[in-house]
């Protein structure tokens, strides 16, 4: 995995020190905290409900031992014991005081992570597929691309004040795992006719209150003018993206209020700008050089070698297991959504063991992924015995990936000061409402999504089934959704009617998913019958017996 | 009722004949907007001084928050019985 340069490493010291003097300031009464809330934001710093939330950036997903060790030591050091993921593959702490987070960053740097561009209108953290470097379909490893992105954008001069946040994702594969189409940017990395490696870009998606699916800009960027390219994206959005209103100043609004003739026609021409000044061409070197840093580790000549079946451990291996480009390797994906637990949630012991882990069982490296579990990317399949014994130890061992159970929510209103009812309720009880295992592998391929408020960090536009909550005089109330995915086949999901009640919308969401298990064709998805049947049977099915809804 | 984030740490706090509490059910309430509207007015000093951060007021009823929101404040996580206020209880 990358590791930092000399200049990394000075630019994170550095920026721990300004941001420790910041605060200082702040607590002496020097910064108000008008002066101070774009210091604390543009390093992850949130003030919530119950206190502040310090947001850590996982680049691309990808953990070593060392950094989990260090997450866990600050979960029990400043926290309270453990860390939650995010739908965009950062870790976030829930209850930080503001005296101790400059000595967090500190620590945290010690391990090569921070906290920088987690928050504000910027360059968010850079986001990859969680399976890179094993999958079998993956036409070269995105996540070189993302580190370079990820140098590009740090503190850049020109975009460290935009009018709303940026957030880019990459892939490689054919199976889009990152989310790809709901980015403001999106990079593809693809093969064009002459079998050369560039890039397809996509702009202007998102979710929150107006989703949008981004657009194709560019068929084929050549690897030399990706930062030109991006940066050509950025000034369109920096000029010409609303500032008036926030909830308008995304560039989904501009790159759908344009067009996409209207707006490649005007990336094109910042495109040949700098193209022309050859300031941000890629240098061949520098890519060989990052590219250096995620070669592949030294797999082992295997033979072919079938996967356990049987009991508890067979039932684990057909959920959270993936094949992996190497003869004899599986991609294990460890389950963070336990039955009636709290999706994303990990406790201090449960990092701390996961790191003794990596070194054991997967070549070193653990991946976060925006699905809010984790990845051991290079497993030996001779190996599942022992891992999944470790994992059922440290209470990770749940054999739920990729099934109803496997949802993803938000932190809702137990946490979170912009939402306006909680999600992580309605997880629990859905969870455990599809508890058996038999039943999640009847229903097969069925993706919930949760998000407390109309921003959306639960990704409900992306559902299968999505869950809006909402707030009606103080009350919670949830509306269900149909029909989203945010995966290759990328749709938004629509909102079948009114909201339910707390204690209705579980009830709302099993009668949904019996209607489609009678009205499924063979081998027919979730996702596939709805498409086939449109709205009104899952309608009819979900209104059924509820009586007093929501608007 | 008025609360507000202590600065240093984040705590949710009260307000209480002038100064601050760190527990609902020690606060003021206040049934007439003009009493409730001059506490906020002096929370605003304490905005200044740099003890708190964002006061606001918030409506209940029988002494309990009517929304959801401020109750969850009021206790901590309502799928961690464990940590926040109600840990303390």
């Amino acid at each position: 995995m990358y590791r930092y340069d000399e200049f990394d490493a000075r630019f994170v010291a550095e920026r721990t020190e300004q941001f420790r003097f910041q605060v200082e300031r702040r607590l002496k009464g020097e910064l108000s905290e008008d002066q101070f809330k774009p210091f604390r934001l543009m390093n992850g710093l949130y003030l919530q409900l119950h206190a502040y939330m310090l947001r850590i950036a996982v680049p691309y997903g990808t953990l070593s031992a060392p950094q989990l060790r260090m997450l866990a030591h600050i979960a029990r050091k400043y926290d309270r014991g453990y860390g939650h993921f995010t739908t965009r593959q950062n870790l976030q702490f829930n209850w930080p005081k503001l005296k101790d987070v400059p000595d967090i960053l500190a620590e945290l740097a010690t391990v090569e992570m921070h906290a920088i561009q987690t928050s504000g209108n910027c360059v968010r953290n850079v986001t990859s597929d969680h399976f890179a470097g094993a999958d079998a379909e993956e036409v070269e490893d995105p996540r070189p691309v993302a580190e370079l992105i990820r140098q590009w954008s740090s503190l850049h001069p020109e975009f460290s004040f935009l009018g709303r946040k940026f957030k880019i994702a990459v892939t490689a594969s054919g199976h889009d795992r990152t989310a790809l189409r709901y980015h403001d940017a999106g990079v593809e990395i693809v093969k064009n006719s002459d079998g050369r490696v560039g890039y397809r870009i996509y702009v202007g998606g998102g979710m929150g209150r107006t989703p949008y699916l981004s657009y194709v800009v560019a068929e084929f960027i050549e690897k030399p003018d990706l930062l030109a390219y991006l940066e050509a994206i950025l000034r369109v959005f920096n000029e010409s993206g609303r500032r008036d209103n926030i909830y308008k100043a995304r560039i989904k609004i501009l790159a759908h209020t344009l067009g996409v003739t209207a707006m490649r026609d005007r990336i094109e021409r910042e495109f040949a700008e700098i193209k022309a000044a050859g300031t941000l061409e890629v240098p061949e070197k520098e890519c060989a050089r990052i590219e250096a840093y995620f070669a592949p580790p030294a797999f082992a000549d295997l033979p072919e070698t079938a996967l356990p079946t049987g009991g508890a451990l067979g039932d684990w291996v057909t959920s959270n297991t993936h094949p992996h480009r190497v003869r004899g390797y599986t991609i294990v994906t460890i389950s963070l959504k336990p039955i009636g637990g709290v999706p994303g949630d990990a406790s201090h012991e449960q990092l701390d063991g996961l790191a003794a882990l990596l070194d054991d069982f997967s070549l070193g490296e653990l991946r976060v992924s925006h699905e809010q579990n984790l990845v051991l990317p290079h497993v030996r399949i001779k190996d599942l015995p022992a891992l999944h014994e470790r994992l059922t130890a440290l209470g990770l061992a749940t054999p739920n990936a990729g099934l109803i159970t496997d949802l993803i929510c938000c932190p809702g209103l137990d946490y979170c000061d912009l939402a306006n009812a909680r999600s992580i309720t309605i997880a629990q009880e859905i969870s455990k409402r599809f508890a058996d295992g038999a039943r999640q592998h009847e229903i097969g391929d069925l993706k919930i999504k949760i998000s407390g408020c109309v921003n959306a960090c639960g990704h409900h536009h992306a559902g299968h089934i999505g869950i809006l909550g909402v707030d009606k005089k103080g009350v919670e109330y949830y509306q269900l959704l149909i029909g989203g995915s945010a995966a290759e086949d990328a749709s938004i999901g629509e909102i079948l009617g009114p909201g339910f009640g707390e204690h209705e919308i579980a009830d709302a969401v099993e009668r949904v998913v019996d209607a489609y298990l009678k009205l499924r064709q063979p081998g027919e998805r979730f996702l596939e019958t709805s498409r086939r049947l449109g709205l009104e049977p899952f309608r009819t099915a979900a209104y059924g017996e509820q009586r007093d809804g929501a608007d | 009722m008025l609360t507000a984030n202590r600065l240093i740490d984040g705590t949710v706090l009260y307000w209480r004949g002038g100064g601050w509490v760190e527990t609902l059910g020690e606060a003021d309430v206040f049934a007439e907007p003009q009493t409730a509207d001059a506490a906020l007015a002096a929370a605003k000093d304490f905005v200044t001084r740099n003890v708190v951060v964002n006061p606001y007021l918030f409506e209940v009823k029988d002494g309990r928050p009517v929304a959801e929101r401020e109750i969850i404040r009021a206790a901590g996580p309502s799928v961690r019985r464990d940590l926040g206020k109600q840990a303390d209880v």
